[in-house]
């Protein structure tokens, strides 16, 4: 039986790993490397990277950082910010990423998701959403919006089509990040991620707001989610990623528990 | 020297860098004449199977593989590379190699376990049930996992050839072994210390069943 993925969630900002609270404020606290072998090395399923740098300078440094991941740890990694064309992704793809993740680019060129699936097959496309939960109206029928360019722009867009919209145009994967509950350790959004993941057929990781191993187990049954994206809760120390499965585990959550 | 086949299908860097970290010396490659010189050759891929043949044909590939498997030299498939040793995939309707009897089929978009339909792709670690000890699993714990991406999968027409069995919604083979032949529809390459064993297991093997 499939398992669960536990997915430990890096932002790296001119090389190194931070992480921020409602989008603000990012503290540097290591090295991104380093936290992907540790991780690796405790039983993470999979790892997203996010690259967070602004300058163009900074993006040679990610690849830098993508390769010298590549060469250290043997399980899957996906890598998104910043990524506007195929041949950004390509890049990205050659240094040793499995997947890209698009956002904000895909909103404003949704094209970048179809091409990009033809290109390098859907299985390395991942759909980054990020969702604010709005009052229902004809525009936003679902009552969740997609925001982009860091949570700062309101888009008009259904969170609930796009999910679908995107799927169709050949993203492998969807990671939706609830912007209200990001950053709070409150809990993830169940409702928001049972209402996508039940409504297309690829896999759905759940993000934002996971604070303890409670929450990732009402996220991936509730939620329905097929993997579940941790932060703060790890980086801090405050768990460890082999207390969380065993957590899980006990719970009747299908987890990897050897590796 | 261990041979990874280029047949413009997908990403073959990820094969290259856990050889690389296993300190074993390996070429990418699609000359004949270095494919006939390796010690042992992985046949990878990550795409679709129309492509792929169509590839191995135009190249000539498609009976050199076939020669290689004949003459005994240990192949190791993987993942799409497993797939198009069958006779026949579902996936664009693609005649294929026919080493190994059988065919590749599409998961079913009814599929279900407890509830809920399945996803597709198959994506993610699920464990392989092993039918009985080989050379390349040795130190692989039955009911370990693996990491999968694929949305057809292997059925051999004869219980001879499989090795390994996964469960998603419907059993499938996942591993397939026979001769001088391994083949596995996850991929070694990206599922950590088990993988890295199995490739390691790979390279040293003489390519016989039971030794």
């Amino acid at each position: 039986m499939l398992s669960k993925r536990i997915i430990p969630c890096l932002d790296v900002r001119n090389g190194l790993l931070t992480k921020g609270i409602k989008f603000q404020e990012n503290v540097d606290i290591g090295d991104p490397v380093e936290a992907a072998r540790a991780y690796y090395e405790q039983g993470a399923d999979e790892i997203v990277f996010y690259d967070i740098t602004a300058s163009s300078d900074g993006r040679d440094i990610m690849i830098d950082v993508v390769k010298r991941v590549a060469e250290t740890i043997f399980i899957p990694f996906c890598v998104g910010g910043g990524i506007r064309t195929v041949e950004d992704m390509r890049r990205v793809i050659l240094a040793g990423a499995e997947k890209v993740s698009v956002n904000t680019e895909a909103v404003l060129n949704p094209r970048l998701i179809a091409d990009g699936a033809r290109a390098f097959g859907s299985q390395c496309i991942v759909l980054g959403m990020d969702v604010k939960s709005v009052k229902r109206s004809a525009v936003i029928p679902s009552g969740y919006e997609i925001v982009i360019q860091g949570g700062r722009t309101y888009t008009g867009i259904d969170a609930f089509w796009w999910a679908k919209e995107a799927e169709r145009l050949g993203a492998g994967e969807i990671c939706l990040n609830s912007i209200d509950a990001d950053g709070t350790q409150d809990g993830y959004e169940i409702d928001l991620t049972f209402l996508i993941s039940t409504n297309v057929r690829i896999p759905v990781i759940a993000s934002g707001g996971a604070g303890r191993p409670e929450h990732l187990l009402d996220v991936l049954t509730r939620g329905r989610a097929d993997a579940a994206l941790i932060a703060s809760m790890v980086h801090y120390k405050t768990y460890a990623i082999p207390a969380i499965k065993a957590f899980l585990d006990r719970q009747g959550v299908k987890m990897r528990m050897q590796w | 020297m261990i041979a990874v086949v280029d047949y413009r299908a997908g990403n073959l860097t990820s094969v290259a860098r856990a050889l690389h970290y296993l300190h074993q010396p390996y070429q990418i490659t699609d000359d004949p004449a270095v494919l006939e010189r390796a010690s042992h050759v992985i046949f990878p891929g990550v795409g679709a199977a129309g492509e792929a043949m169509a590839y191995l044909r135009q190249t000539g590939l498609d009976q050199q593989i076939r020669s290689l498997v004949a003459a005994g030299k240990p192949l190791l498939g993987i993942c799409l590379g497993t797939q198009v040793i069958f006779e026949y995939s579902e996936e664009n309707e693609t005649r294929c190699l026919g080493i190994v009897p059988g065919s590749v089929r599409l998961f079913p978009r009814t599929l279900q376990q407890e509830g809920p339909p399945l996803k597709i792709p198959h994506m993610g670690w699920n464990e392989v049930a092993f039918t009985k000890p080989h050379p390349v699993f040795e130190n692989i714990e039955q009911g370990a996992a693996f990491y999968f991406v694929h949305s057809y999968y292997p059925a051999p027409d004869e219980q001879a050839w499989i090795l390994g069995w996964t469960d998603y919604g419907l059993r499938f083979c996942s591993v397939i072994a026979r001769g001088n032949l391994v083949a596995v529809q996850f991929h070694p390459e990206k599922s950590g210390r088990p993988g890295l064993r199995i490739l390691e297991n790979f390279c040293r093997w003489g390519g016989r069943d039971a030794e």
